[in-house]
């Protein structure tokens, strides 16, 4: 009595073992085994900033010679390197990139013209009377960004302006189509500094609602001897392909526009080369930074000084060197990549 | 046996004996899946295609090998056995000749194999209602169908449930099992349905 039971189970199970092991034969299908390799070194985010699906349509792209090794953005040059170790190629490397923010006028600085009391959502906002703000550039602080981002780098500050974690940014670009007012762009990851205003107005318009609008005052294209600065539709636009770093610019703004992630940059500091030519006093953007009379070894207030690094160049002793600021050196290409 | 028999039967299953939303069965993939219309959808055509295949194997197996050996009291370890094996089956062919479907449905495919909702089904055509071979696989569809059409409701309501303004302890799932609650107070009102009498079964 006992044996019949088990004898059903058993046969029941032995036929469709049998039928499963011969349909799998059957139905096999050949899978390359470097996709699954491939898919396990992937951060697994799915932020589709490699312009495919998500993580496993990348690497089958990969592996089928559609993409490129170091597509993943997120995963750099640690990943980039393994999955080009994978397939067998050297890997030609992007340059790391992170989203910023060109707005830091919240509720504090900018003003606004309504109550908005509708969907928590910038794309909604932006639909029902182009938002609440007076600035029809701003950054509305609804978050659309921050919902967009997979890495959890994007917030809403106590300001409600929306800000990036440079650390945990990886500059897949999920925000950068998110923001209904194209207020978010990548900028290389080595480059501290950019402009945090995106009003196309007039100045004197911008300053009545708006404390840290730009004006349109052309003072940072001044202060950029290198030309990197470009004023285009009364908004400067910098240039970060140029040898440049926007510190002076940065310093010179009267709207303080400028953000600059680097809490202390380094100072510039003189040696005994110095002879006194005061070459150095006239490009110097902080007036008194560089003391001294002619003809003597000129000192540097490091209280003053911004570290642009303007005045290295004027030297004609190599005279000036830049000190300080946590080992930050900016003419260190290597250096300047560690400390991102 | 008539038509008016299948109509009553599939009726039952979408609407009045609704899976998910009566029964309470098949809840996991119903508040896992409801994220997104698109991967509801799928995940219902998933099912209903299980549903139908595991109803028809399900009772041959119960009526041709359970009751002649009078072993009925097997049926769950056997129907489970039946239902697995088909998942794998479906599984593999439809990675063969489908690359597109099987990708569509990823990992919703093997979920079906734990999803209570088939054996549910399964239990129910031979077991509990003893229905003949036509109206095991009517009962198999509708019911599929009922479990895909609570599934897509559900994705649509989370899909605005997303944009409201919830209070934080409620966002999320919390929102979602309550809003199942009152979907399932809505269906509630189907019983009152009397297709019984007026179609005459």
């Amino acid at each position: 009595m006992v044996l019949l039971p088990v004898i059903i189970v058993g046969s029941v199970g032995l036929f469709f073992g049998i039928f499963l092991g011969i349909a799998s034969k059957k139905l096999h299908v050949y899978v390359d085994p470097r996709v699954a390799q491939i898919q396990e070194l992937l951060p697994g985010a799915n932020c589709s900033g490699c312009a495919y699906p998500g993580c496993g349509a990348f690497a089958k792209a990969v592996v089928e010679g559609k993409a490129d090794p170091t597509g993943c953005i997120p995963g750099g040059r640690k990943i980039a390197s393994k999955i080009a170790e994978i397939m067998g190629v050297d890997a030609a490397f992007a340059e790391a990139k992170m989203a910023v923010v060109h707005c830091k006028g919240g509720t504090r600085e900018a003003k606004e013209r309504a109550v908005y009391d509708g969907i928590t959502d910038c794309h909604a906002a932006v639909l029902t009377g182009n938002a609440s703000k007076v600035c029809s550039d701003g950054c509305l602080g609804l978050g659309s960004c921050v919902r967009a981002c997979p890495f959890n780098a994007l917030r809403i500050n106590d300001n409600h302006v929306a800000v990036v974690d440079p650390a945990k940014c990886t500059g897949c670009g999920n925000c950068v189509s998110a923001c209904p007012r194209s207020l978010i762009e990548l900028i290389p990851k080595v480059h501290k500094i950019f402009i945090a205003c995106n009003n196309h107005e007039r100045g004197g318009k911008v300053k009545k609602y708006c404390s840290v609008g730009c004006t349109a005052c052309t003072l940072c294209v001044k202060a950029t001897p290198s030309g990197a600065i470009e004023m285009k539709n009364n908004l400067p636009v910098l240039d970060y392909t140029k040898a440049e770093n926007f510190i002076s610019a940065a310093y010179k703004c009267p709207s303080h526009c400028f953000v600059d992630l680097v809490k202390a940059r380094p100072k510039a500091n003189i040696d005994t080369k110095c002879d006194g030519c005061g070459l150095c006093l006239p490009v110097c953007p902080v007036k008194g930074a560089i003391v001294g009379e002619k003809g003597e070894r000129h000192s540097i207030d490091k209280t003053k000084c911004i570290g642009c690094g303007i005045c290295l160049d004027v030297c004609p002793l190599h005279a000036i060197s830049l000190w300080g600021g946590l080992g930050y050196n900016p003419s260190d290409k290597s250096k300047r990549q560690r400390s991102t | 046996m008539n038509i008016a028999t299948l109509v009553q039967i599939s009726i039952g299953a979408i609407l009045i004996n609704n899976f998910v939303l009566t029964r309470f069965l098949g809840l996991c993939p119903f508040f896992g899946v409801s994220k997104k219309l698109s991967s509801a959808l799928g995940m219902g055509m998933a099912v209903i295609f299980v549903m139908s295949v595991a109803s028809m194997f399900s009772w041959i197996i119960y009526n041709y090998v359970l009751i002649p050996y009078n072993v009925t009291y097997l049926y769950t370890i056997i129907f489970i056995l039946v239902i697995a094996s088909l998942v794998q089956l479906v599984e593999m062919t439809l990675q063969k000749f489908s690359p597109n479907l099987y990708d569509a449905l990823g990992i919703y495919l093997p979920l079906i194999t734990t999803n209570c909702a088939i054996l549910g089904v399964a239990v129910l055509n031979t077991v509990t209602e003893d229905y003949n071979f036509l109206e095991s696989i009517v009962n198999g569809i509708s019911s599929g169908i009922g479990f895909t059409l609570a599934l897509v409701l559900m994705a649509g309501i989370r899909g605005k449930l997303e944009l409201a303004n919830i209070p934080k302890t409620l966002a999320g799932l919390p929102i979602a099992f309550i809003a199942a609650g009152l979907m399932a107070i809505a269906f509630l009102g189907f019983s009152g349905l009397n297709f019984f009498q007026s179609i005459g079964g």
